[in-house]
């Protein structure tokens, strides 16, 4: 199965085969304050850099979030999607909570972006889908309902089935559903990694759809948190994601040498480019 | 006996071991202890966790086992204390959740539980709890500090919606407010009117103390 996004100048195919694809998830002031500062101010100079920053360190796709406490995302939002489709050639993943906010930004995008994203809850099935379908993007549905993210397998798995489902009964075809199975901290519980891991495989099974994750949650409260972020990377790739959301200068060795055990990287020629940069960069500093 | 059920019981709760803590709990009630001595024995070792955790040397598994060890002992310790009529000496009642439409549970428990560990009496609400809960618990367990936790930008609003609630019930002068998660700044703390911030669980319990003064 294939997912196609595209900006105004490129597509990128999120194959349920891999290679992998990066989101970048910098773009995103959640615990960051500085561009949190900056995005109250309107100063959108930091997110222009954080743009192009993470497009050379290889993102294939970036997420955009402007949800900083006291801003209005309905003006923020499309803005920074115009700064970021300015700075890059790359397509867009559009993330707030705000319906409203991501129809504006909708509106603004060129291209087919995806939209971050849509939960198994009623209101949240009625209020985005049909933005999905009128502007004609892909979407991320997270296994989470009212009752919060289930801690057992099965339940995140119908909420999967509910949201595609539902997707298809609107007109979204199934390519354009890719599922996050939802990380939480193996610090807080020591069994979150096996149930979002089985979540991901059952899902891929299932389904066939792309998967997305963010992976950082994981390591939420522990020592050492880059080790158990790779781990967790390379698992979960295995299983069926292909699309995650993270830091891509930090993870994106660990991706390219599971793609590379994968069989996903003939001649090996993706890890081995990557590395010569790497080289280069050190050379230069 | 009383000192190594006691000990036991220490060690129960620095070691993680939920059946064991239990089991000592049941002993000490068994065996007559003295209740008040037990919780204050217990609070002791979840202190000692607690601030293994805020000096960095313990992680976040170390507080969520400590925690369980504690929550396996002590309701049936709290029982005892019940039925003998036994007066608990307690800093104070925090009742703490975290605000409807957020989820997120590790901040929030991890204040609890030091909190608990301080000498506070904790009613943890749990999460996505609404302005209602929070006013009825507030009012029920007569509490003295009231504990948000939000971690995201579109739920932080919801702890200004459950300040304005207090003060339209007449309970807002009554409850020290303090305000916590990923979401929240100072300057926001300020603006809604909560009487403190921390950004950390360790600090949180600094506040709290400031907060009623002890």
């Amino acid at each position: 199965m294939e997912t196609k996004l595209t900006s105004a100048k490129k597509q990128v195919v999120i194959k349920t085969e891999g290679p992998t694809v990066l989101i970048g998830e910098r773009i995103n002031p959640t615990g960051k304050k500085k561009l949190s500062r900056a995005l109250q101010k309107g100063d959108l100079e930091l997110v222009r850099r954080e743009a192009i920053d993470q497009v050379m360190a290889g993102a294939d796709v970036l997420d955009v979030n402007v949800g900083a406490l006291g801003v209005d995302e309905e003006v923020l939002l499309p803005e920074v999607v115009k700064v970021v489709m300015d700075a890059v050639d790359v397509p867009l993943c559009l993330d707030s909570t705000n319906p409203a906010a991501l129809e504006k930004a909708l509106k603004v995008y060129q291209g087919k972006p995806l939209v971050n994203s849509v939960t198994g809850q009623e209101g949240s099935l009625d209020r985005i889908l049909p933005l999905v379908k009128k502007h004609r993007a892909a979407v991320i549905g997270l296994t989470m309902d009212d009752e919060g993210i289930p801690d057992d397998v099965d339940k995140r798995v119908a909420i999967a089935h509910k949201i595609v489902k539902r997707a298809e009964k609107m007109g979204i075809p199934r390519e354009d559903v890719i599922i996050d199975c939802l990380t939480l901290s193996v610090g807080a519980n020591e069994r979150a990694g096996m149930v979002v891991i089985e979540s991901i495989r059952r899902v891929k099974e299932e389904l066939g759809v792309n998967l997305t994750i963010g992976a950082s949650n994981i390591s939420f409260g522990l020592p050492d948190r880059s080790i158990i972020n790779n781990a967790f990377i390379s698992v979960a790739i295995c299983m069926g994601v292909t699309c995650p959301i993270v830091d891509v200068a930090k993870v994106r060795p660990a991706v390219l040498a599971t793609d590379l055990l994968l069989g996903r990287d003939r001649y090996a020629i993706r890890y081995i480019k990557a590395y010569q940069q790497r080289q280069k960069r050190e050379k230069m500093k | 006996m009383d000192t190594e059920i006691i000990e036991g019981l220490k060690k129960a709760i620095k070691e993680y071991d939920t059946e064991k803590a239990a089991n000592l709990a049941k002993r000490a009630v068994e065996e007559k202890l003295d209740p008040l001595k037990v919780l204050n024995a217990m609070t002791v070792a979840i202190r000692e966790v607690g601030d293994a955790f805020g000096r960095g040397d313990l992680w976040l598994p170390d507080l969520v086992g400590a925690a369980d060890a504690l929550q396996a002992a002590m309701p049936i310790i709290e029982e005892e204390i019940k039925r003998t009529g036994a007066k608990r000496e307690s800093l104070g009642t925090v009742v703490a959740g975290t605000v409807f439409g957020d989820i997120h549970s590790i901040g929030k428990t991890m204040v609890c539980t030091l909190l608990t560990a301080e000498g506070f009496k904790v009613h943890d609400l749990g999460v996505n709890i609404k302005a209602e809960q929070f006013v009825e618990a507030i009012d029920k367990y007569n509490a003295d500090i009231l504990a948000m936790s939000a971690l995201m930008t579109m739920t932080a609003p919801e702890q200004k919606k459950v300040i304005e609630r207090l003060k339209k019930e007449g309970l807002r002068d009554k409850v020290k407010i303090m305000v916590g998660g990923g979401a929240i700044t100072e300057d926001f703390a300020r603006e809604i009117g909560a009487d403190g911030y921390d950004p950390t669980a360790p600090g949180a319990v600094k506040l709290a103390r400031k907060l009623i003064g002890k």
